[in-house]
């Protein structure tokens, strides 16, 4: 074999006999061997409330299966040996998509043997190995789309095409027999009325959160001497801890709401909805007001100079040239909020505000991992849509911002 | 075209223009030459009302400048800054296109009016229009800054160091443009620069800046042949004097009409400066002279340069 020529340029003494040129692919599919090796793929338990014993991949799903992920998983690490080209990175992409897919068929196939004939209270909770090798499999995907500078569109269908695989699965009931399928057939309703809790929640919170913060935002450029003031309060606001945010919003709210008794009316309360749209939107603030200060503030003078010494007036200025070059740094604040927000809400459950929290904090009660994964899991989800979906569009926007 | 009428302007308690006085005629082509501080760019910049004169009066084609809008006034004087201040967003055509859309001008005569600037500027309209500024070079941009500015057809431009950030091949070939825009169109303009040798070749006028007044204001030649002080003597600088006479005379001043000479002919215009140059390249110390048109007309000696 001879020796390639590595990304530092040619070797000139031939020490090393073959190449590896996807470092990244390789470690991907160390980690993944070594969690397979070492941990169980799923764990069973008599019943939900005791943690599972680990069994291994190959005593779960069956030969079959295994062979399948074996081959993949085989196939990934070669193609670390042959040189880059944009055929090889979409293929990796393909056998990684493929392998996250198969990864979950044989979790939810594991289950489905596991349960036949054991009593109705067995659970079968997803094992170490099953999220290492998902997330590998999610990662080496992703990292041969960004080495094939994958456009928006390529990324959407790439992500449109695994949810569907993942939903597909789920509809054939492949994925029923294990315990975070039975938690959520359990509470199917509360689910999606606690999804739709959570969103409006964020929504609602950021929303208010950029309607504040962006005019103070401009309003801290026109006059610096506001910027101060501004962002010393909202960095104070930044530095306290949540919960005891949640917590001190009680008070003032309880009192207002003994003042004025018909505000009870319109859902005002100290403990709900009220106190946790509240505190998101004092902690969304500063990621809005700095980001509209750092974006505006970093337009190029010289354009808003020529922009004035060609007759523009103030708001012909600030529509047509600030505010668009600013734009990608105002979408960028919105999506630090929005994902932060998604995070923050699961806490806001513990004031009774509802939303996805409501199963975190009642599985950690119970000491039931898989009602906390309920209530995380979507969140997680929630919040990578979100930071897709904006970075999509300031992508978009980025490109093109014709007059 | 500008009257400026014993004009004061303060920033703290520096006076940075001290009771200027400065008539420019229009068609003139008129250099605020000086170091920096000097005060040359806020002269300019109060012309159009980018900065307020705190006393004194400016008059635009009679009018007192106070008496129209701001932007009004702005959008009848053209502007060309140093840093450019392209919009980045915008493409080529939208860029030229932005005092003509202030105005409302229709879509067509908008698109015509571009295209025509673009093959003024040398820029291929097919090729450059649709393009993004981050896609030119810097001379390109500068051309574009240049079309935008003449866009709605102002009767004045006001030009602030415009060509001090380009390369110095990139700058001749602007300054060439510029004087031949010049010639077209009879544009009054206001130039502000620090580059003598830019001065000279561009102005009908220059007006020598010291201290935020006027230490000197005459043609190109007086100054350089009747320096009005010391200040002016040393800010032209006294060495290469002879040079920079050459080059602001002109072929045609001294040329032996009806004679003639080998090689390739200069044109009329040509300064001597650049007759002497190609003299020391071709190893000669006669050259033929042509018109416009391209016709022989004459020839030039080593002697008719020291004359």
């Amino acid at each position: 074999m001879t020796v390639q020529s590595g990304p530092t340029g040619p070797r000139t003494a031939v020490l090393v006999p073959i190449c590896i040129h996807n470092q990244v692919l390789l470690v991907l599919v160390i980690v993944a061997v070594i969690s397979v090796a070492l941990s169980g793929f799923v764990g069973a338990a008599p019943n939900r409330l005791v943690s599972g014993g680990p069994i291994p991949i190959w005593a779960a799903t069956g030969a079959l299966t295994t062979a399948g992920i074996t081959v993949l998983g085989v196939a990934l690490s070669a193609t670390c040996l042959i040189p880059p080209s944009r055929l090889l990175h979409c293929a990796v992409a393909w056998v990684a998509a493929a392998l996250l897919l198969l990864v979950l068929a044989a979790a939810g196939h594991a289950a489905s043997l596991l349960v036949q004939g054991a009593k109705p209270s067995v659970r079968i909770s997803l094992g170490p190995a099953f999220w290492v090798l998902a997330a590998c499999a999610a990662l080496a995907m992703g990292d041969a789309l960004q080495r094939l500078e994958a456009g928006v569109t390529a990324q959407l269908v790439a992500v449109t095409g695994i949810a569907l695989g993942a939903a597909s699965l789920g509809a054939h009931g492949t994925l029923d027999a294990l315990s975070l399928a039975q938690e959520f057939e359990m509470r199917r309703q509360v689910f999606a009325d606690a999804v739709i809790r959570h969103i409006t929640l964020v929504g609602v919170s950021v929303a208010v959160a950029t309607m504040i913060g962006f005019p103070l935002g401009v309003a801290a450029v026109k006059r610096p001497s506001l910027q101060d003031p501004v962002f010393g309060v909202l960095n104070i606001l930044q530095t306290i801890p949540s919960i005891a945010l949640f917590g001190f919003l009680i008070v003032p709210l309880s009192a207002l709401l003994a003042a004025v008794p018909r505000l009870g009316e319109y859902g005002v309360g100290g403990i709900g909805v009220t106190p946790a749209i509240i505190a998101l939107v004092l902690y969304a603030l500063l990621p809005v007001v700095r980001n509209t200060v750092v974006g505006l503030t970093g337009v190029d003078y010289a354009a808003v100079e020529a922009g004035r010494g060609m007759g523009m007036t103030p708001g012909q200025i600030f529509r047509g040239i600030e505010l668009p070059l600013a734009l990608p740094v105002l979408l960028a604040g919105l999506r630090i909020v929005t994902v932060q927000a998604i995070g923050l809400a699961v806490v806001a459950a513990l004031i009774g505000a509802g939303g996805l929290g409501t199963f975190v904090f009642e599985g950690l009660g119970q000491y039931a991992v898989d009602l906390v994964l309920l209530g995380a899991l979507p969140a997680i989800f929630l919040a990578l849509a979100a930071d897709f979906i904006l970075q999509t569009l300031t992508a978009l926007l980025r490109r093109h911002f014709a007059p | 075209m500008i009257e400026i009428d014993e004009v004061t302007k303060y920033y703290g308690d520096r006076r940075v223009v001290d009771s200027l006085s400065l008539a420019v005629p229009a068609g003139d082509f008129c250099v605020l030459l000086g170091s920096s501080g000097c005060g040359k760019s806020t002269t300019l910049k109060m012309i159009n009302r980018l900065i307020a004169a705190d006393a004194g009066q400016i008059r635009v084609a009679g009018k007192e400048i106070g008496t129209i809008p701001a932007e009004a006034l702005r959008r009848r004087i053209g502007y060309v800054i140093q840093s450019i201040g392209l919009f980045p967003h915008w493409t080529v055509e939208d860029n030229v296109a932005t005092v003509p859309r202030l105005l409302k001008w229709p879509r067509e005569r908008r698109r015509d009016r571009v295209t025509e600037l673009l093959e003024m500027l040398r820029l291929a309209p097919a090729v450059y229009r649709a393009k993004y500024p981050h896609q030119l070079s810097g001379g390109e941009q500068q051309r574009v800054g240049v079309a935008r500015a003449l866009a709605a057809d102002p009767e004045l431009l006001l030009m602030d160091e415009p060509f001090g950030a380009v390369d110095p091949v990139t700058r001749d070939d602007l300054q060439g443009e510029l004087a031949g825009i010049h010639r077209a169109t009879k544009k009054t303009i206001v130039f502000v620069t620090h580059d003598i040798e830019e001065a000279l070749r561009l102005a009908t006028h220059i007006a020598v800046m010291q201290n935020g007044g006027i230490a000197q204001l005459g043609s190109p030649l007086d100054i350089l042949e009747h320096p009005a002080s010391d200040f002016v003597a040393d800010f032209i600088g006294r060495q290469g004097i002879g040079l920079k006479l050459l080059s602001v005379r002109k072929i045609a001043d001294r040329m032996r009409a009806g004679e003639t000479a080998e090689g390739e002919p200069l044109a009329l215009d040509t300064s001597l400066r650049d007759a002497l140059s190609a003299m020391t390249t071709r190893r000669t110390n006669r050259l033929a002279v042509c018109d416009a048109a391209g016709h022989r007309v004459g020839a030039i000696a080593l002697a008719d340069l020291v004359r």
